[in-house]
């Protein structure tokens, strides 16, 4: 299990670092000058030539591209993103602030599609051809079919506007007020949560209605026992695997998601954050978000294989 | 005994005579007929599936006869008919500058074809190359190309598309190559795990007895047995592709007005949602219809050609 651990954990390091490559780089592609990422618009009209080359050396960016990247990546493991060239402040306060918000959508979401998801998968596997399975199967498939944002507007329509049940837009800490930080991520976490749902209920369905056709299943069977401990005993266990393999990459589509529920919903998170950042052309800020999410998303990669060895021995020795 | 060898590379089976026919030749192969007989009993076996291949029929066809089909010009501001409601004359009604929603509707299927074809054309093209590389050459190469892929996979699709857009900047040439780019993982990690289980066989392994080089078994050997979870994975991607295409143009990314594009009409109707609906909603559905399709025909191609692929995607 050491083995395993530190094996994974050492790809894990290799894969981050070819992360902060990926993001450096190809921000350093961007046609123009990265000095403008630097300074406004604005100085740069009241700077000289001369400035502009101090500030060239001041920041490093006269030296070797690879050095640069070794500077910045120091940068960075101090908490150091840059500057943001729209408010002029450091990067990181821009983040400190919403990191929280996206993190805590996004993991209620995914909570939520482990508790509802995966249930709704097993009944509809036991009672396969029943009506709860087409209900399952119907919704399922709508679920990883609809349009976030749109289901979005559609629940702002519906339940904001025409009903005025809930809150149209906007965030409030559950710290604040508790109720109504509660009625305004409803609709937020339902879209989030959504596609998830509907992807481990399907992956779950097909996993159990493939081990429960094995022998191990009949023999389960055949030796009497009761029809719960065939099912969560035997079948369930050996049915999550893949299932928790798809979880891994879960994560990474709810923060894709909040990009867009963000947008949709108003909500000051890294995903509305990152979208304006591009409109405006905030390259700093751009990095930032998109490195820090990647890097959460990689950590849950790494709990979630690590429990993967955890539940399945085999894959310890593989 | 070389007779039955070279015929897994070549059609040498017309020119054998009785004599050195190989026990190999007379096991019955079944003829292509029934093959396709099989296939079409199981894929035209779910009517939604069906439902799926006429809706995307209507689709294409749509697309490509738009401007005979859509009963206004998309793109021309009408101030006598702005914002009006469903009517005879306006099926969906009018946006706010008075263009006819049924009209961009139509001509949006131009913009979620075109880029979900290109895209995913550009990333089935390169992540199968990875994938067959890695694959096939195993050892340091398959780690590098393999990590690479993995650190690939740990961005969120919107905001990798995101990123590369705001590099190229917006435009539906760079939001093709953006997905294109964001789509790759996919089709590498599915390509390299066919090649790893297809490069075991004892054809590859008689190919490689028969001198053939590298590229020869890679080409005529390898990859024509990994194709069809590909063929599988390719329309299911359509979908998601369009999905995120969508998505983008929602966000303001992607097309310039005053093109149409599914997802940038939900976000022009959302700021009428209360007096008009229909605008936001409208094309959403287009959306979810258009998605649906691709799905329920991707997974009647799995069940027709490989059920064991249920589950892996």
């Amino acid at each position: 299990m050491t083995t395993y651990i530190i094996r994974r954990f050492l790809q894990s390091i290799v894969v981050l670092i070819l992360v902060t490559m990926i993001v450096f780089f190809s921000m350093r592609l961007l046609p123009g000058d990265p000095i403008l990422m630097l300074i406004t618009v604005d100085d740069l009209a009241n700077t000289s030539e001369a400035e502009i080359e101090a500030l060239r050396k001041e920041y490093g960016l006269d030296k070797p591209m690879a050095l640069q990247y070794l500077d910045w990546l120091m940068g960075v493991v101090q908490g150091d993103f840059g500057r943001s060239i729209v408010n002029g402040g450091p990067v990181i306060n821009d983040i400190v602030d919403r990191l929280p918000i996206t993190l805590y959508l996004g993991i209620l979401a995914f909570a939520i599609s482990i508790i509802v998801g995966i249930p709704l998968g097993i009944i509809s596997a036991v009672r396969r051809g029943k009506w709860v399975d087409t209900w399952v199967t119907v919704m399922a498939n709508l679920g990883i079919t609809v349009p976030q944002f749109w289901l979005g507007v559609l629940l702002i329509y519906l339940f904001a506007l025409y009903l005025g049940l809930l809150p149209v837009q906007g965030y409030t800490s559950p710290f604040d007020n508790f109720w109504l930080s509660f009625r305004k991520i409803l609709m937020p976490v339902f879209c989030l949560s959504i596609f998830p749902i509907a992807s481990s209920a399907r992956q779950t369905r097909s996993s159990m209605l493939e081990v429960m056709g094995q022998d191990y299943i009949r023999t389960a069977w055949s030796k009497g026992l009761r029809e719960r401990m065939v099912i969560f005993r035997h079948a369930l266990k050996n049915a999550l695997i893949p299932v928790v393999t798809l979880k891994g990459m879960m994560l990474r589509n709810i923060f894709g998601g909040s990009v867009l529920i963000e947008t949709v919903f108003n909500i000051p998170g890294m995903g509305r954050l990152a979208v304006d950042a591009v409109l405006a052309q905030d390259y700093a800020i751009v990095q930032g978000v998109t490195l820090l999410i990647v890097i959460v998303v990689l950590f849950a990669n790494l709990l979630v294989d690590l429990s993967y060895g955890w539940l399945d021995p085999r894959i310890r020795y593989g | 005994m070389v007779g039955w060898i070279r015929e897994f590379g070549m059609d040498e089976r017309k020119n054998m005579t009785e004599e050195n026919r190989s026990p190999a030749e007379d096991i019955q192969i079944p003829p292509r007929k029934s093959e396709w007989r099989r296939f079409s009993k199981v894929f035209f076996s779910r009517g939604v599936v069906i439902f799926g291949m006429v809706v995307i029929a209507i689709v294409i066809f749509a697309a490509v006869f738009a401007p005979w089909v859509a009963p206004y010009n998309p793109y021309q501001p009408d101030l006598n008919s702005v914002l009006q409601q469903p009517s005879r004359a306006h099926l969906l009604g009018t946006d706010a500058l008075g263009r006819d929603t049924f009209s961009r509707i139509i001509y949006g299927t131009r913009t979620s074809l075109m880029i979900g074809l290109v895209a995913v054309g550009i990333a089935a093209f390169i992540g199968m190359t990875m994938g067959l590389i890695a694959g096939y050459f195993g050892g340091w190469i398959y780690a590098v190309i393999m990590r690479f892929i993995d650190a690939m996979m740990s961005f969120p699709l919107i905001l990798l598309a995101l990123i590369i857009a705001a590099m190229l900047g917006g435009g539906l040439r760079n939001i093709m190559i953006a997905l294109g780019i964001g789509l790759i993982p996919a089709y590498a990690r599915l390509m390299c795990g066919q090649v790893l289980s297809v490069k075991e066989n004892d054809y590859v392994l008689a190919g490689r007895a028969m001198g053939s080089g590298n590229m020869r078994i890679m080409f005529r050997h390898v990859v024509p047995n990994c194709f069809p979870p590909l063929i599988v994975l390719i329309t299911m991607m359509m979908g998601l592709t369009i999905l995120a295409e969508a998505g983008l143009s929602f966000l303001g990314i992607g097309i310039e007005p005053p093109g149409a594009a599914w997802g940038a009409m939900v976000n022009d109707g959302y700021q009428y949602l209360l007096t008009h609906p229909i605008l936001s909603f409208a094309p959403g559905l287009a959306i979810m219809l258009v998605v649906f399709s691709f799905n329920m025909v991707g997974d009647g191609l799995r069940d027709a050609l490989d059920p064991r692929l249920r589950g892996v995607l």
